[in-house]
């Protein structure tokens, strides 16, 4: 192939599966010789991996400027059997290449991170040997993120879909060792495979109906199904919209499947900020939006899915108001975030919802990477002041706000972006997250009004538990010795933290009110899109609300800080409601007694069901036999015998091979199977 | 070559136990290598098959028939040939026999000569079930297997391994009683033995069609086993030594499910239309009742051989969609649980081998010490849970959509029911995981233990990269299969139409 024509639209389209292949080979190379080479290294070939891959997916940008409807790619045949034909082949649409360019993006400047951030965890975890199994994990998951986003089927889609599970299951319990009795993580990353199998049921039972209905699994020919036969099928679009959204509830941990998500927190912060906040989590609104075609004809469902996002978001906002832990607090925000999504596209607000996707992977990635230097700043500190004493603080937890304080000038960097990241989120103009979510907001205002309250109260709840976390962890005195003895991190962690945070604040251009450039790049995968108007009315009031609620947490906890030891000021203002968010509302605690405890229960009762009754009826059968060969042989010895030897000498020796046969079959279990024998074949043979 | 290749096969072991018995016992390595080679070149040959074989051809090839007993008008033929239904079984049972072998180089120190002998003869049993065209060959296989399986776990087997041993062989017996009785049945009223021949011929009364199905289907389902009829299973696993474990779960069992296919679906299509959906019923009550009982169990071997009675249901509830897809899905759900579960008991053997023991309990943080086990195990675990992009995800895909969508069972709410087990397996298999390689190493005696030596690495190595190979690229696999498995559902489908 010449240069001229590889540069053609065409040509580019034939490299969107490097896209996949990048991370692989990364992967391959470090699990081949990564025990071998020096951490940089192993970093860096992760690192250039995640990179290209994001050179490829600059280059599928360019081809759709010219050739916008994109391209379907064949990679090779895979599963063909009866009337099942599903190839390895990509999509490249203008939605993919959306997805590829912010998961290859965010991926590379997280991977670049990770090198600093785990050269340290790893140490202060005990394991320097596991560095490169890190990025092993990390490389898969990029590879399996790209697969879902790319996928030209539903099936190669579900791949990457469990694939990025996997990932997260292996990472969130990499350190497995540890957590609550040496056995908590490695449960969480359990909770969160198994929690997400539930969903992934939805999206297998919704790939049936599909198939049923449609005769296909590929997306572009369901598209096409949909207009002809869509009317007619309402039923069954309508069922199969209801199981892709329990799947999209537990991929991007939505009411009732949120649970697993503040407990994956437990993984190492890059993979909090890749894995849980910016790519994987988002996965359910982009599988929604892919499948928009089918949500548009099911009415009834499409309410659903916006009804639960609406909760989900201001449900969990709640609870993060009363969470300690500074990843925990982010964990539920991010639930909360990925409700605003899965609203907007409920509500058919596509473009919002992948507008707020998208500046939500820059500033959440960017909060919790800001929260991992925060906790290895003070990790650094705690080692400073032990010196290489081994005691000391074993129970002190790095994590705890209630242990911060005071970092504003020890960590000059991280505060600065932490901050941006925290007004972005909050939804302060004109940085990212206030455009993408006033699209949202201003959407809901005039569709669904329920949902509109709910989502501007968690927006109010937003701003003020960001308010919080920073004047508990950056402002006042620092409220333990680590803190105060608390350091920055190096330029490999800061400097992707700037580029996020740029990322963070000026993300709004992607969809200015007013030039919709997202709309315009997405209606060539989505078809028309109505255009959300910019609505001064809602825009300002959220901006209000947001300053407001701010001002409300400097009122409770920036005038005067928390000092060492001191109560939450809002656990004396709200009482039992603070209690509630800080326990997560026992939502833990009610699906332990709801379904975990009986399943439990129920298993072992077929365990004892198994061998007590099922097992006990064969050998009870056995027993019963036993018995009944032994009468059978006292009934020989005495009567059978006793006339027998009362006869002549022929007759003796026809008894004694009677004998033999009762003797020598009786005793084991054969007799009643030739008597079995004899009498069903007397049967088909006389009836 | 053509005529003479499946009975090259078929009995190739047998060479191999001639030399063992004329080597002295004293000879262990010997022995052991005489073993191993020889069912390695039964491998091979098995591997000519396959390269001799036609995948665009629905009938059997490489066909041998020669009167073999005449009986009181019987005929009774010596009628070995392979299909698209029957060529994965082959291949699986020739590659699992050396691998089982290996395993126990180390494991079995007493009384090896008999050892060898015996596993030997049983893949004699076992490729000749896979092979026999005519019912009473078929039969004859098919009871011969039992014997050396009886006399590995009994011999060779766990503290309980009499009560095992007799167990397995009077279960199994009991209910192959039935099977021969609706051979001989069979016989007397076709005149003939041969499978093809009652196939081509047809025209079994319906009620007649019945009762030997219930019959055939009593023999199979003890074997498979499926649910209720799986008791024997759990002990005759947890006492046969790992290579018979190996052996038991990865080809034994496919005799009861390849019985179903070739003999009572092929032979009564009808009696199996009208049985679907009952037989697809207690198919989902196996998968989730052993998927639940997995759950509890405490002994890692035991938690597996339960597994088995979950895993088998998804291949059982393949077979009875009665559909081309359903059935090709079916097999190859066959071939992957024979690696998987066969990799599974390998896994736990050499832990066994290890530590002796094998409660949960004992073990903890093994990933760390043991690096390379614990990555394979993983892998494992994963293909057996049905992860996408592994072995087990296509199979179970496969019969989950044929089942949901079949005519023959009628309802798709079993297939949507049976798609809950992906949820039960991976609780219990992830459970499984957590309690042996995850968490710290708080027990002395686990600090110690060695990774896998590079023998361990090869019985494994075949089975991950097939585990991959299937996973990424089936279709081979399935074109393989689709010529056989489409006349057959075009002749289910012909069957049930006429009596309409």
């Amino acid at each position: 192939m010449y240069l001229s024509e590889m540069m053609q639209a065409g040509g580019l389209f034939q490299l969107a599966p490097l896209i996949i292949a990048f991370p692989i080979l990364g992967m391959l190379i470090n699990i081949a010789v990564g025990r071998r080479m020096s951490e940089k290294q192993v970093g860096i070939v992760a690192s250039t991996a995640v990179g290209l891959s994001f050179l490829i997916a600059i280059l599928q940008f360019i081809a759709l400027k010219s050739v916008p409807e994109g391209a379907r790619v064949m990679i090779a045949d895979w599963i063909q059997v009866g009337a099942l034909d599903i190839p390895w082949a990509l999509r490249v649409d203008t939605l993919s290449v959306t997805m590829m360019l912010m998961v290859a993006g965010v991926s590379a400047l997280i991977h670049i991170y990770a090198i600093g951030y785990m050269h340290r965890d790893v140490r202060h975890q005990g394991f320097p040997e596991r560095y490169s199994k890190f990025f092993v994990f990390f490389n898969l998951f990029v590879a399996s993120m790209m697969i879902l986003v790319s996928a030209d089927n539903m099936l190669m889609m579900f791949v990457g879909w469990e694939g990025v599970g996997l990932c997260s299951y292996l990472l969130i319990g990499f350190w497995y060792e540890k957590g609550k009795d040496g056995i908590g993580n490695a449960i969480a990353g359990k909770k969160a495979f198994i929690v997400n199998r539930i969903g992934d049921f939805g999206f297998i039972v919704a790939m049936f109906l599909t198939f049923y209905t449609f005769g296909s699994l590929q997306f572009e020919e369901i598209l096409r199904q949909v207009a002809i036969t869509g009317e007619a099928n309402q039923g069954a679009i309508t069922a199969i919209a209801l199981f892709l959204l329990l799947g999209a509830t537990g991929k991007s941990a939505q009411i009732p499947l949120f649970v697993w998500l503040p407990d994956a927190m437990a993984g190492p912060t890059p993979v909090s900020a890749l894995i849980h906040a910016a790519t994987m989590v988002t996965a359910g609104i982009y599988m929604i939006t892919r499948n928009s075609a089918l949500f548009n004809l099911a009415p009834a469902s499409a309410n659903l899915v916006a009804l639960v996002g609406g909760t989900t978001a201001l449900f969990a906002a709640t609870i993060a108001v009363g969470q300690f832990d500074i990843k925990k607090v982010l964990a539920y925000s991010t639930i909360s975030q990925l409700g605003f999504m899965i609203a907007a596209v409920g509500m058919g607000a596509y473009v919002a919802g992948i507008f707020h996707l998208v500046t939500h992977a820059f500033f959440k990635a960017l909060l919790f990477l800001s929260a991992g230097s925060v906790i290895q700043g003070i990790e650094q500190g705690a080692h400073d002041l032990e010196g290489h004493d081994e005691g000391g603080h074993h129970d002190f937890n790095p994590q705890d706000m209630r242990n911060m304080g005071g970092l504003r000038s020890r960590m000059k960097i991280t505060y600065c972006v932490y901050l941006i990241g925290a007004l972005t989120l909050a939804g302060i103009p004109p940085l990212a997250g206030f455009f993408s979510k006033d699209e949202i907001l201003a959407d809901a205002s005039h569709i669904n009004t329920m949902v509109y309250v709910f989502l501007v109260i968690a927006a109010f709840l937003t701003a003020f538990y960001m308010g919080r976390q920073i004047f508990m962890v950056f402002w006042g005195k620092a409220r333990s010795d680590q803190a105060a003895h608390a350091k920055e991190n190096p330029p490999v962690m800061t400097i992707p933290l700037m580029v996020l945070a740029a990322g963070a604040a000026l993300g709004g251009v992607l969809n200015l009110p007013g030039m919709h450039s997202l709309n315009r790049w997405l209606e060539h995968t989505l078809g028309h899109l109505h255009v959300s108007e910019f609505n001064f009315t809602v825009a300002g009031i959220s901006t209000a609300l947001a300053i407001a609620a701010i001002g409300i947490a400097w009122l409770i906890y920036g005038r005067k800080t928390l000092e060492k030891g001191e109560h939450d000021p809002l656990r004396r203002i709200l009482g039992p409601v603070f209690v509630g968010m800080e326990n997560k509302w026992w939502v833990d605690e009610a699906y332990e007694f709801l379904f975990i405890h009986p399943y439990f229960i129920l298993a072992k009762f077929l365990a004892w069901f198994d061998i007590q009754v099922i097992d006990g009826a064969i050998n009870g059968l056995a027993r019963l036999y036993n018995y009944l060969a032994g009468f059978l042989g006292r009934f020989d010895m005495a009567i059978i015998d006793g006339a027998i030897n009362g006869l002549g000498r022929l007759v003796t020796i026809i008894s004694d091979s009677l004998r033999g046969w009762h003797r020598g079959f009786a005793r084991n279990y054969a007799l009643p199977v030739v008597v079995g024998v004899i009498l069903v074949m007397t049967y088909f043979i006389f009836r | 070559m053509e005529t003479w290749i499946l009975t090259l096969i078929t009995f190739f072991p047998v060479l191999g136990t001639l030399i063992i018995l004329a080597l002295s016992r004293e000879n262990k390595e010997a022995i052991r290598w005489t073993a191993v080679v020889t069912s390695g070149l039964t491998f091979l040959l098995s591997l000519k098959m396959l390269a001799m074989f036609n995948a665009n051809v629905a009938d059997l090839q490489m066909v041998i028939r020669q009167p073999w007993i005449r009986l009181a008008g019987f005929k009774i033929e010596y009628y070995l040939g392979v299909d698209g239904l029957s060529i994965l079984l082959v291949l699986l049972t020739t590659l699992l026999t050396p691998i089982a072998i290996l395993s126990t180089w180390t494991a079995i120190e007493t009384r090896v000569k008999e050892f060898m002998i015996f596993f030997l003869l049983l893949e004699v049993g076992m490729v000749g079930v896979f092979l026999a065209q005519d019912l009473l060959l078929f039969y004859f296989f098919w009871e011969f297997s039992l014997v050396p399986m009886y006399v590995l776990i009994g011999i060779w087997g766990g503290p309980r391994r009499l009560y095992a041993a007799i167990k397995f062989f009077l279960y199994t017996m009991a209910g192959s009683v039935f099977m021969l009785l609706g051979i001989i049945w069979l016989g007397i009223n076709a005149g003939t033995f041969s499978m093809p021949e009652l196939m081509a011929q047809g025209g079994i009364p319906s009620h007649i069609q019945t009762l030997l199905f219930l019959a055939f289907a009593i023999g199979f389902a003890v074997k498979v086993p499926m649910w209720p009829l799986h008791s024997w299973l759990p002990d005759a696993h947890v006492q046969a030594p790992t290579a018979g474990s190996v052996i038991l779960a990865g080809v034994m069992l496919k005799m009861g499910t390849y019985g179903f296919l070739r003999i009572a679906i092929s032979l009564f299509p009808e009696a199996a239309t009208r049985f679907a959906p009952w037989m697809a019923l207690l198919a989902v009550i196996g998968i989730i009742y052993g998927a639940a009982v997995s759950f509890a169990q405490k002994d890692v071997k035991k938690l597996v051989a339960y597994s088995s009675v979950s895993h088998l249901g998804f291949v059982v509830l393949g077979l009875f969609a009665l559909s081309s897809q359903g059935i090709q899905g079916g097999i190859l759900q066959m071939v992957n649980h024979g690696l998987s579960t066969g990799a599974l008991f390998l896994v736990v053997g050499m832990l066994y081998e290890r530590r002796h023991t094998r409660d949960m309990e004992d073990f903890g943080g093994l990933w760390t010490v043991m690096p390379v086990y614990g990555t394979f195990a993983l892998i494992v675990t994963l293909s057996s849970m049905g992860l996408p992009g592994l072995n087990g995800f296509i199979g179970e895909f496969t019969i989950l959509l044929s089942a949901f969508g079949s005519e023959a069972i009628g309802v798709p709410w079993i297939a949507a029911l049976a798609a809950t087990g992906v949820i039960l397996t991976a609780i219990y298999m992830l459970h499984m995981y957590q309690k042996l390689f995850l968490g710290p190493v708080d027990k002395e005696e686990n600090r110690v233990l060695k990774d896998l030596n590079p023998r361990e690495i090869l019985t494994l190595a075949p089975i991950l990269a097939l585990i991959l190979c299937i996973g990424l690229y089936p279709k081979p696999f399935f074109a393989l299969m689709a010529p056989s498995a489409e006349r057959l559902a075009a002749l289910i489908q012909a069957a049930t139409l006429a009596v309409r």
